[in-house]
């Protein structure tokens, strides 16, 4: 536990007010509400959870793109959201982000060395040759060849697009990377490619990521720890084999036995979810999982579960657990 | 298909550009089209070179030759396509004229363009309420038809400086009521345009490595609008050498003295029916052919820049 902090929310929130008509009041949209964690250097941090749970939206408040409506952001000790514009677009260049798709992340019109360099055109007074110098120094370590250097998005490969959006995330030395489902638009072969790839430059760079993902087993290769949301909030937060192996939330039980196995005796009985993701516009009342949850009692339909610690640090929010109720009906059913 | 294997070559550079070069080649009606249209172009660039006569000297203009036939009915090998109502050689004044209307046209849609894409990136990329302010004045301004504006503004400004200042600034004013009148036009597109793109991951990776607002307008979202830009840049030119010519026909446009296409047919129009039919026919067919191929490559464009289009 002696490793360097690098970055640390607490209590983030992204509120958003929704129209919804002219004579009804505005809605308030929770899509994060209260996520707080660590991250040490040179770990990954993996945020999971179904489509719609504020995952993404935690990413782009991580990479100043959306400004939180509430809480705090540091950065190695410095709150990134009360910084003067000047400061903040220092900073700014330690967090990049690499998103999921990387047909709309690449401008169309540019070539590779043109989106490499913009980078450093605007954050470095480097002349021309040195940019170009370290754009190729770059495509080398993705694994890209110098050639490539003039072409254009479109004659690349998914996985090779990727790649150059992963360069273009590194050109500034950053020091937390925040992917946003990098590899869910690729081919399987390719997933573990650009994965390998993200764990080698990891190594190399002293790298953190927060690696938001929907696909568990893409997460249990490359996690340290893992942070389950649903309807944005925390339900479960620990280490990643403490997650995979221990997992104590009904709704992380039902993610992990939806994920296939290859060995018969790692397989999970398949728990089934009723129902779909509530909306967030209307949020249940109490634990926003009672609805798909089958512990679910009367104390988990009005009152709101908080996090709360087991042993060593797992985090769980969840009024069942907390009263061990799990175990007696599982083994009833 | 494997990209790292490919054979260096041509297709390794292609651009869109290039892209729609090579498609051309296929299309013999485009070809033709391109063709005229440049072959337009460098007549209204070298028109003092190719024409038989210098319009801005004094004998240029001679009664005694006015309204002579072609040379095909004359024999008279001075006037190829004979003379207008001022005795001026009708071939020199279309070469002048094509070269005027060809001005007018591009300078006004420069404007259009302008104006229009500097409204539409702001009202894009800012959305809000600047947004709506801005497209609720496009709307009002395209509530005006441009012919009304146009023969409004004109003959205002005629009346209140008179002729002797109108006809000097008769090609600045053109210019002026013809670009503002339509700016809407590509104001709207570029702000459709501009909503498509900006939501685009890249423009968020752009803004995360630093990347300033302005230098995002112009340098990663504009580049990609320049397809719908450049099928409305083709046909607004034509339409505005037909505003202007309209204008001219109605005696609002071009002074006799410097004759538009436009100009030229209103001129030779009284004389239609006494036999002098070459006055108005033959400046209508310059135009008629010129705005032919406009339409044509306007067309054309928009068939092979937009993705959809072409993939179906």
């Amino acid at each position: 536990m002696s490793q360097e902090l690098v970055l640390n929310a607490h209590n983030l929130k992204q509120h958003y007010q929704v129209k919804q008509g002219l004579f009804k009041p505005d809605a308030t949209v929770k899509a994060v509400d209260g996520v707080s964690f660590t991250l040490e250097k040179g770990k990954t941090l993996a945020v999971v959870g179904e489509s719609g749970c504020g995952k993404s939206t935690l990413g782009r408040m991580l990479t100043m793109i959306e400004t939180p409506t509430d809480g705090q952001l540091n950065f190695r000790g410095e709150d990134l959201l009360t910084l003067s514009k000047e400061q903040q677009k220092e900073l700014r260049q330690k967090i990049q982000i690499i998103f999921q798709n990387p047909y709309g992340s690449l401008n169309p019109r540019k070539k590779i060395g043109a989106i490499l360099e913009e980078p450093l055109v605007i954050n470095t007074k480097l002349s021309k040759a040195e940019r170009k110098a370290k754009a190729l120094e770059m495509m080398a370590k993705v694994g890209l060849k110098p050639e490539h250097y003039d072409r254009y998005p479109h004659m690349f490969s998914g996985g090779q697009r990727q790649r150059i959006a992963i360069a273009r995330g590194l050109m500034l030395d950053p020091e937390v990377i925040v992917a946003d489902e990098p590899v869910s638009a690729l081919d399987v072969s390719v997933q573990a490619q650009v994965l390998n790839l993200m764990m080698d430059l990891q190594q190399e760079f002293g790298l953190s990521y927060v690696f938001i993902s929907h696909d568990l087993s893409v997460v249990e290769h490359i996690a340290d720890e893992v942070m389950v949301m649903y309807l944005g909030k925390v339900v479960e937060h620990g280490t990643c084999e403490e997650v995979f192996t221990n997992p104590k939330h009904p709704y992380t039980q039902a993610l992990l036995s939806s994920t296939p196995q290859l060995s018969r005796d790692k397989r999970r009985q398949r728990i089934k979810l009723k129902g779909e993701l509530p909306s967030p516009l209307n949020p249940p009342s109490g634990c926003a999982f009672h609805g798909r949850c089958q512990y679910a009692n009367d104390r988990c339909r009005s009152e709101t579960p908080v996090l709360r610690s087991t042993n060593n640090g797992h985090l769980i929010a969840c009024h069942a657990v907390e009263e061990s109720r799990l175990d007696s009906l599982a083994g009833a059913a | 298909m494997n990209i790292w294997h490919r054979p260096q070559g041509v297709a390794e550079h292609t651009t869109r550009v290039r892209h729609v070069l090579s498609a051309m080649r296929g299309d013999k009606l485009a070809l033709f089209a391109l063709c005229i249209f440049a072959l337009y172009c460098l007549v209204a660039l070298l028109a003092p070179l190719l024409a038989p006569y210098d319009v801005n000297s004094v004998d240029f203009m001679d009664l005694e030759n006015a309204e002579l036939a072609p040379y095909w009915q004359t024999g008279d090998g001075r006037f190829l396509l004979g003379t207008d109502t001022q005795g001026r050689d009708l071939l020199s004044v279309i070469l002048y004229g094509t070269r005027l209307s060809l001005t007018i046209g591009v300078c006004a849609v420069l404007i259009q363009l302008l104006m229009g894409g500097t409204i539409g990136l702001l009202s894009g990329y800012i959305g809000g309420r600047l947004d709506a302010f801005l497209m609720r004045a496009a709307d009002i301004q395209l509530s005006f038809s441009t012919m009304m504006v146009a023969i409004v503004v004109l003959a205002v400004f005629q009346t209140l400086f008179g002729n002797a200042v109108y006809q000097q600034l008769a090609m600045l004013m053109l210019i002026l009521v013809l670009g503002i009148a339509e700016w809407p036009i590509f104001a709207r597109i570029i702000r459709a345009c501009v909503f498509a793109e900006k939501d685009k991951e890249y423009v968020d990776a752009a803004r995360v490595l630093g990347v300033s607002k302005v230098r995002i307008m112009l340098r990663h979202i504009l580049p990609n609008t320049v397809s719908p830009i450049l099928v409305i840049l083709t046909i607004q030119i034509a339409n505005a050498i037909v505003a202007e010519a309209a204008l001219s026909f109605l005696g609002l446009g071009m002074p006799p003295a410097q004759p538009s296409l436009g100009a030229l047919i209103s001129s030779g129009f009284n004389y239609l029916f006494s036999g002098a039919w070459w006055i108005s026919v033959f400046p209508s067919m310059t135009l008629i052919l010129l705005i032919f191929v406009m339409n044509l490559l306007g067309d054309w464009l928009r068939d092979h820049l937009n993705p959809q289009a072409a993939g179906g």
